[in-house]
């Protein structure tokens, strides 16, 4: 129909993730308290992450996917440990890192890194290029700028920079080329896990395709792991292996993306994915209009916070909340219709 | 006003003749919106795509005269409003018909409403300027307004402020605004691109069902080719300030023409097919000062460039029936007679 220079080469790695898990979350919350009063006492919490337990493994990129506010970013700042988790614990690599501080946080950090969503706002418009993408390698050793600037040249080169770009500022670079300064910082350390949060959404779409196959060209190459957030349901499934969707803080369905995409059981899922407009006209498709927004954290619907927006919600729903069943191999849902 | 109504049901609402609009950087002129010509006809969805930069909402803005004072300007070309030329009327004369004949929504539906109005004023401020109503009867209108747009409790919200409303309540009262006087034409900005999914599916259905309940023309700009697909008739594809391809909905996406348009379509990621690589488009769109000055604006950046691409400019010309397109490779391969054999 159009042309098509895709290469056809590695379509055959799609099983490359082993089975060994690099990361583990178990029912990890994640609360913000909203203090008030003179007293600044905490009179409500919101509750951004409540409850979420998902893995991934070595070589695998799960999805994470969910309207604004629903928790998306905050499980993976949390994930990371830039946020204190309230509740659950994180095991990465075997360890669990949930109450980990001070310098033995500092070295697990290496491990993993993150790439922002706002290029613009991500990198310090102070500093050449070079320092930028060394500075992650010189937290770690005492290493000179100058006997770094070998391996920062790869790097750049890795992400598809020019060489020149080393001396220059920010400023000088279009978005897209800034994030992928901002992805050659975060391989900086070769960590094994990236989490990128909503890296393409401040791109236009011919940038964001270069972009997008840039991160998967460099999980090839590096073996990476990722957790990628994003709220465009068609990017996450072009970079996913698994999907996880999330709703108001909670995980609703986690499964094998061409799982969840042919298939989706939960009723939030179903309406998520009917909404996004399909790029050609001549599909015309079945849509579910969700009713109203999405209700506030702070006091969320008792029972599955989803109920008072969902087409077959039952009283059971307004009472008992639902918890994530495997309803079919590797396709876990948290919905009252699965028994 | 009117001294030269439409004259057939088929007549052009909107007719935009070599449109320049330029902005001043520096003391120095440089056209963002290059040689622009366009119709919208009565109760068609036009749609506008393109990347940043591209000139969209710069043209949009050249139709509503709201032009950033002193720093850009409409140069030269004709915008011709049913049968009015709007590129002559002074600010009093255009205040008139802003409004209450063409309406504008935005994309930031929280900066383009005042925090400090309630919803109800900033309602009945357009009813006041446009129509000779009492207090009593702007307020039951806008009732009935924000209940037209799908909002429950209208009797409440009309007395609420922006800051009290979700981002998708405040895109429906901008839509209540703008079509409050029953304009003819509705251009909307990127009226989704701040909206969650599930609440873009909410906005869109209702821009698509006031569409037709009030006849209107929609110049629909956007980045988003779901979106474009979903709602228009017809679709504009530009590029540095040019138009690129202008053809009907299903041609744009089943039969796109220029290599722009194919290297666009071949970018996003699409729900139904697994591909191992998107297509990407190397470089960036240059900047309004560094534009090439002569032959087709998007040569460097395209795979089928030939020598003459840098030297020659295109002419956006109809290729096929109703399939407008601005590249040398139509125009010397193909004879514009033997398409229709």
């Amino acid at each position: 129909m159009m042309s098509t220079e895709h290469n056809n080469t590695a379509v055959l790695k799609k099983d490359k993730s082993s089975n060994e898990v690099l990361l583990e979350v178990k029912n990890l919350k994640t609360y913000y308290p909203i203090k008030g009063g003179i007293l600044r006492k905490t009179v409500a919490v919101v509750k951004a992450v409540d409850d979420i337990s998902f893995e991934i493994k070595k070589g695998e990129t799960l999805g994470l996917v969910g309207e604004s506010g629903c928790g998306k970013s905050t499980a993976g700042r949390t994930i990371l440990r830039l946020l204190e988790p309230t509740d659950g614990q994180i095991i990465f690599d075997g360890q669990d890192i949930t109450n980990v501080r001070g310098t033995s946080l500092r070295k697990i950090r290496q491990d993993f890194q993150m790439v922002f969503q706002d290029p613009y706002a991500s990198l310090n418009p102070t500093m050449m290029v070079g320092h930028l993408v060394s500075e992650p390698i010189r937290n770690y050793n005492s290493k000179s700028e100058k006997e770094l600037k070998p391996e920062v040249m790869d790097l750049l080169a890795k992400v598809g920079l020019p060489e020149d770009a080393y001396y220059k500022y920010p400023h000088e670079f279009s978005g897209g080329q800034r994030q992928r300064i901002g992805i050659a910082r975060a391989l900086a350390l070769r960590p094994k896990l990236i989490i990128a949060d909503e890296p393409v959404s401040a791109l236009d779409v011919s940038v964001q395709s270069q972009v997008l196959n840039l991160l998967k060209e460099l999980q090839d190459e590096f073996d990476l792991t990722f957790l990628f957030i994003a709220h465009d349901l068609s990017v996450v499934k072009h970079m996913s292996d698994r999907i996880g969707v999330m709703y108001l803080g909670g995980l609703v369905e986690v499964a094998e993306k061409d799982s969840l995409y042919a298939e989706p059981l939960h009723p939030y899922t179903q309406a998520l994915i009917s909404a996004i407009p399909e790029p050609d006209p001549r599909k015309k498709k079945e849509r579910i209009i969700l009713e109203g927004d999405v209700p506030s954290p702070i006091d969320p619907p008792k029972g599955c916070t989803f109920h008072p927006r969902c087409a077959h919600a039952m009283p059971e729903c307004q009472s008992v909340k639902p918890h994530l069943k495997e309803v079919k191999p590797g396709h876990r849902v948290a919905c009252h219709l699965y028994k | 006003m009117s001294a030269n109504p439409r004259q057939h049901k088929d007549a052009p609402l909107l007719e935009v003749k070599n449109l320049e609009t330029a902005f001043s950087i520096d003391g120095t002129y440089y056209n963002a919106v290059d040689n622009v010509s366009f119709r919208v006809k009565p109760r068609q969805i036009v749609g506008i795509v393109g990347e940043s930069g591209c000139g969209k909402s710069v043209m949009s803005l050249s139709v509503m005269k709201l032009l950033p004072k002193g720093i850009g300007q409409i140069r030269n070309g004709e915008i011709i409003f049913d049968g009015i030329h709007l590129e002559k009327m002074t600010d009093s004369e255009i205040n008139k018909i802003r409004g209450k004949d063409i309406a504008m929504i935005f994309q930031e539906p929280m900066t383009s409403l005042n925090p400090v109005f309630s919803i109800g004023f900033q309602l009945q401020e357009v009813l006041f300027n446009h129509m000779k109503i009492s207090k009593k009867e702007a307020r039951l209108k806008s009732i009935a307004l924000l209940k037209s747009v799908g909002i429950s409790r209208p009797e409440k919200i009309v007395d609420e402020y922006p800051h009290q409303l979700s981002g998708g309540m405040r895109q429906r009262v901008m839509i209540a605004i703008a079509i409050a006087c029953q304009p003819k034409l509705l251009i909307a900005d990127e009226p989704t691109t701040a909206l969650d999914v599930t609440v873009q599916a909410q906005i869109l259905e209702l821009l698509k069902e006031i569409q037709e309940v009030n006849d209107m023309s929609v110049i629909l700009i956007t980045h988003d080719l779901g979106v474009v697909a979903e709602m228009c008739d017809e679709v504009i594809v530009m590029y540095a300030g040019k138009i690129a391809e202008r053809t009907d909905v299903d041609s744009l996406f089943h039969n796109p023409k220029h290599p722009y348009t194919q290297l666009l379509m071949g970018a996003i990621p699409k729900m139904d097919e697994e591909v191992e690589k998107l297509s990407t488009i190397k470089g960036i769109v240059p900047s309004l000062k560094n534009m090439p000055k002569t032959g087709c604006k998007f040569a460097a950046r395209c795979p089928k460039a030939m020598p003459e691409c840098l030297t020659v400019t295109p002419r956006l010309a109809e290729n096929e029936a109703g399939h407008e397109v601005a590249c040398l490779l139509y125009e010397t391969s193909q004879p514009k007679q033997e398409v229709n054999a």
